[in-house]
């Protein structure tokens, strides 16, 4: 078996050498152009004039191009067009490109764009969700609201009733490799992009517009990048299009890579939100209602917010089967970073309020937070097997957030997550919830927006977790070292993680694979996936390989490329494996089928016995090597290439209504964290965190085991360290790693115990395996409720703990618990 | 324009010499005037670690050091260090352990790793973190990077045992 065992990483043996190229490192063209954008100063204002003559004379500057000099289109949107390349007379954020610089050097290029003076009618921004609020400032005319059961009547008969506000702040990428792109002019006015990207298509679509060109003239490139994390699903539009728009005005290959400080300032980050959430309860525990209503702030641009803050509302449930939860979400436009995709995509944000409030409904009861949790979990999947279909059975109408009929032709980028796009309408039925509130579907296991859970693992995970964790006897030695400690307090929490698979934009549910066997056996594996070290290239290598039966070593692995599977949609969304496993597995299979079919009637055999194993080909009574089996279909002039193509089965969802099945199926997870804090400074350490993951039938656990470790931290860190602060100017201060805190090794936990809970998946994906590239970020969620814990152990109140949670921030809520 | 000098130093076993501008980092020097493009440029103030490289035998950041103050000093990169075979256990650990994704901190971290083996650093996995706490990875989480240097620690101490 090739597939399922923990092979290292594909380019793990250039990595170690240094030989591994990111786009940086490709050798240039000795005419090479260097680009960099002049930024704004101001968040918000008319520009009044620009005085570019400095920037012009300054040594090394070729050209300087404003928004005047393009030729073609001015954006670079993935959504709705309302992202100039280049400002268009309107400030829109501190940061916002507004001249671009050529010049011979890197260097030059940034001396140079320092020296642009723009002058312009300032205007006073508006940069908090409630500045927005108060200038209706929002993408969609009002909130959306989803909703099952009636939630005010049942918050009015709970027993018990408590309601608050949590404020979640956002998340810089911190790729370690920052945004890059090369634009190399080829014959013919044609354009090969190299670019750091999620999504080369995308990039593709954009360059195309840009030039004025079909997009068959823009080839795009990706062999990997350093780090992606949902930040170069669409940031990475400008630089390519920069570089294409210089390299057609100068003839010359143009390269654009921000610096780290840049990169900070210009591209988007996670949304940040904040939570008013109310809750109807008894004093059992179980949870009658729900009410959130989340205020996302956006940025300038649209870019994919929509599709964000709808993940964040579908994600409002978590784990709970609640009686009657409603979800009012808020897309507000402010003055600031266009927020985009972040891991998770909004799903952290939900989870992290429901979370919140799970642990406040434990604490205002003295329930232990795992009992009271288990109380509201969706019931159990039955026997294992296939998962029963949902969706359609309540007869959910086909998705009408098709765009294609409303955008004229060549426009809308039908491949991007911030294509979706709805007339929610504006009308005061939005905001009591008469048009998102369809009476809620029958079932008892059903989600707030209709889905019927049907895989639903956690009862077990839970069980396997707390024992293994230890955590009931750890529980009472906690509780009984801060009895004896003033000062120092520890906390433990458990939180579990239910996260929904596929793009909830549904006609993205779609991949190509192209796979090429050669006459001497060796093969050739493209797809649409892009590799940003999630090992997503090996996995699918390794499925391709398993199908005829050879070592992963026959298949090459080759950069992502529109020339090679067009029309793919981005890596995101978790669904690299997913999508492309299973295109390339139908491309390995077609040409399978073709060689079984030469090769059986040579043998007196059935095509259907032919079988590829071991690195032979068994034909009846002959064995074979597969390279000799390949080069006898070649001289029967049999095609050995294929084009594979999936699609996800089972899924329909109707945005307007929120109804639906929007996933394919959930990934599940747990997490048990201990903290300590120091109530005199704030500051604090994770002490032990104990993960079980499922991730299906594993593709390859080593590379799964690295998603679960990797995500827990990046998400722990987006708790506890990373804080954006921006001032009242609107202008971001933390815009650089100095300033700006990801976790250390130094930060992360002292015992790091990760399991992988070894169930399969019971819907049918590639191998039964589960995708694993989201999930796990937000297992580190369990660290932030760690921390209220010990802060709770501070006092008799609630320490209504908001993230991230600083030293600062920790004092604070150490306050309010002792009130 | 920028004012040259001429340096002379020894890479990876090889003397070079050019002239550079005063003002160019050790990094970009080795980058774009070598090809040793092994040495990343993550954040270019020194806090990410990405550019960490081996200068007279110590840990160096190379996008914090100009190219003139490396003049007379021996210069090891990631590319070096998998050549003279100096990093093979260390790798061969990476590559088994899993521990790099996208790879990007890799040679940074190998470069902070190899002092600290070389250095008879124990397997001790609270000072490994601790030797590599200026080295950051956006990927792994860490566990697995300092799984691989306590494997080759752990090994190295058996050996001299
Ligand atoms: S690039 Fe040198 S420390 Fe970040
Ligand atoms: S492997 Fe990506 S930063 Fe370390």
């Amino acid at each position: 078996m090739t597939v399922a065992k923990p092979l290292p990483h594909d380019a793990a043996a250039l990595h170690v050498t240094g030989q591994a190229r990111y786009v940086d490192d490709i050798p240039l063209p000795a005419d090479t152009v260097h680009l960099a954008f002049g930024l704004s100063q101001i968040a918000r204002g008319r520009i009044t004039g620009m005085d570019l003559s400095a920037v012009r004379a300054a040594p090394g500057v070729i050209a300087v191009m404003t928004a005047d000099d393009l030729p073609f289109a001015n954006d670079v949107s993935p959504s709705i067009h309302d992202e100039p390349l280049l400002a268009d007379g309107t400030i829109h954020h501190a940061g916002q490109p507004v001249f671009l610089v050529i010049a011979e050097s890197h260097l030059a290029a940034r001396a140079a764009a320092r020296l642009g003076v723009v002058a312009c009618d300032e205007e006073t921004p508006i940069l908090t969700v409630e500045e927005a609020l108060a200038a209706d400032s929002r993408f969609e005319g009002g909130p959306v609201i989803w909703a099952k059961g009636d939630v005010e009547a049942a918050l009015a008969s709970a027993p018990e009733r408590l309601s608050g506000t949590l404020r979640l702040g956002g998340q810089e990428h911190f790729y370690l490799e920052g945004q890059a792109a090369l634009a190399l002019p080829q014959e013919g006015g044609d354009m090969h992009v190299v670019s750091s990207t999620q999504h080369p298509t995308e990039i593709q679509h954009k360059v195309a517009e840009a030039l004025g060109l079909p997009m068959h003239a823009v080839r795009v490139e990706c062999r990997r990048m350093g780090g992606g994390f949902g930040g170069k699903e669409s940031q990475g539009n400008a630089l390519a299009v920069a570089c294409a728009v210089a390299a057609r005005a100068t003839g010359r290959p143009a390269k654009m890579r921000y610096d780290r400080d840049d990169d900070f300032i210009v591209t988007g980050k996670r949304h940040d939100f904040r939570i008013d959430y109310r809750a109807g309860f008894d004093r059992e525990g179980r949870v009658h209602a729900l009410d959130f209503t989340q205020l996302c702030r956006c940025g300038w641009a649209q870019d994919l917010s929509l599709a964000v803050a709808d993940r964040a509302m579908l994600h409002s449930d978590n784990a709970y089967r609640i009686g009657a939860l409603r979800v009012a979400s808020h897309r507000l436009k402010t003055n600031t970073q266009s927020a985009t995709a972040f891991r998770g995509f909004g799903g952290p944000q939900g989870m992290a309020g429901v979370e919140a409030v799970m642990d406040r409904i434990a604490r205002h009861l003295g329930m232990d937070g795992v009992a009271l949790r288990r109380r509201n979990f969706y019931e159990a999947a039955r026997a294992r097997g296939p998962s029963a279909p949902s969706g359609e059975s309540r007869g959910a109408p086909p998705s009408p957030e098709d765009v294609s009929g409303r955008k004229k032709q060549g426009e809308a980028d039908l491949t991007s997550r911030g294509a979706t796009k709805i007339s929610s309408g504006t009308g005061a039925a939005q905001r009591f919830g008469g048009a998102h509130s369809p009476p809620p579907p029958g079932g008892a296991n059903v989600t707030h927006y209709g889905m019927e859970v049907t895989d639903f693992e956690l009862h077990a995970m839970t069980d396997r977790l707390l024992e293994t964790s230890d955590y009931a006897a750890r529980r009472t030695a906690i509780a009984d070292w801060n009895a004896g400690s003033p000062v120092l307090k520890r906390g433990l929490a458990y939180a579990p993680v239910k996260f929904g698979i596929s793009f909830t934009l549904t006609h993205l549910n779609q991949a190509g694979a192209l796979v090429h066997v050669y006459q001497d056996g060796s093969i050739h594996l493209n797809h649409g996936g892009t590799e940003m070290g999630q090992g997503l290239f090996q996995k699918v290598a390794q499925v391709t390989a398993e199908r005829f039966g050879l070592p992963v070593e026959s298949v090459k692995i080759t950069a992502t490329d529109t020339a090679k599977v067009p029309n793919t949609s981005a890596t995101a969304a978790s669904s690299g494996s997913d999508l492309n496993g299973m295109a390339a597995q139908n491309a390995a299979d077609q040409i399978r089928d073709r060689m079984a079919a030469c090769l059986a009637p040579l043998y007196q055999a059935e095509p259907a016995a032919v079988r590829f194993e071991d690195g032979e080909v068994v034909v009846g009574e002959e064995r074979m090597p597969f390279a000799e089996a390949a080069r006898i279909c070649y001289m029967n002039r049999v095609s050995l290439s294929a084009a594979g193509y999936y699609r996800t089965p089972e899924i329909t969802w109707d945005r307007l209504r929120g109804q639906g099945r929007p996933f394919y199926y959930f990934a599940y997870g747990c997490a048990v964290t201990e903290v300590v804090i120091d109530t005199l400074t704030g500051e604090n350490r994770i002490l032990r965190a104990d993960i079980l993951h499922d991730c299906g039938r594993s593709l390859n656990p080593a590379l799964d085991r690295g998603q679960i470790e990797g995500g827990y931290v990046q998400g722990a860190g987006w708790l506890t360290t990373e804080e954006l602060v921006w001032d009242a100017k609107g202008r971001l201060r933390t815009h650089a790693p100095s300033t700006y805190k990801i976790p250390a090794c130094s930060d992360r936990p002292q015992v790091f115990e990760v399991a992988l809970w070894d169930g399969e998946n019971r819907s049918e994906t590639v191998y039964r395996s589960k995708a694993v590239g989201e999930p796990p970020f937000m297992l580190g969620i369990s660290a932030w409720l760690a921390l209220a814990d010990a802060c709770a152990a501070c006092g008799p109140h609630d320490p209504m703990l908001n993230a991230p949670a600083t030293a600062e921030e920790v004092l604070a809520a150490v306050g309010r618990a002792r009130g | 324009m920028d004012k040259t000098r001429e340096i002379t130093l020894t890479v990876n076993g090889e003397s070079v010499t050019a002239r550079v501008p005063v003002r160019m980092n050790l990094v970009d020097f080795l980058r774009n005037e070598l090809e040793l493009t092994g040495s990343h440029v993550g954040c270019e103030h020194g806090v990410c670690g990405a550019c960490t490289l081996l200068m007279d035998g110590r840990t160096t950041r190379a996008c914090l050091t100009l190219a003139v103050q490396a003049d007379g000093a021996e210069v090891v990169t990631v590319e070096g260090l998998a050549a003279s075979g100096r990093s093979a256990a260390l790798a061969r650990a990476f590559t088994e352990r899993n521990a790099l994704q996208c790879g990007f901190c890799t040679p940074g971290m190998l470069a902070s790793a190899v002092t600290w083996v070389e250095g008879g650093g124990s397997a001790e996995r609270d000072a490994i973190r601790a030797h590599i706490s200026g080295n950051y990875c956006r990927c792994t989480g860490y566990q697995s990077i300092v799984d691989a240097i306590a494997d080759v620690a752990g090994s190295k101490a058996e050996d001299a045992a």
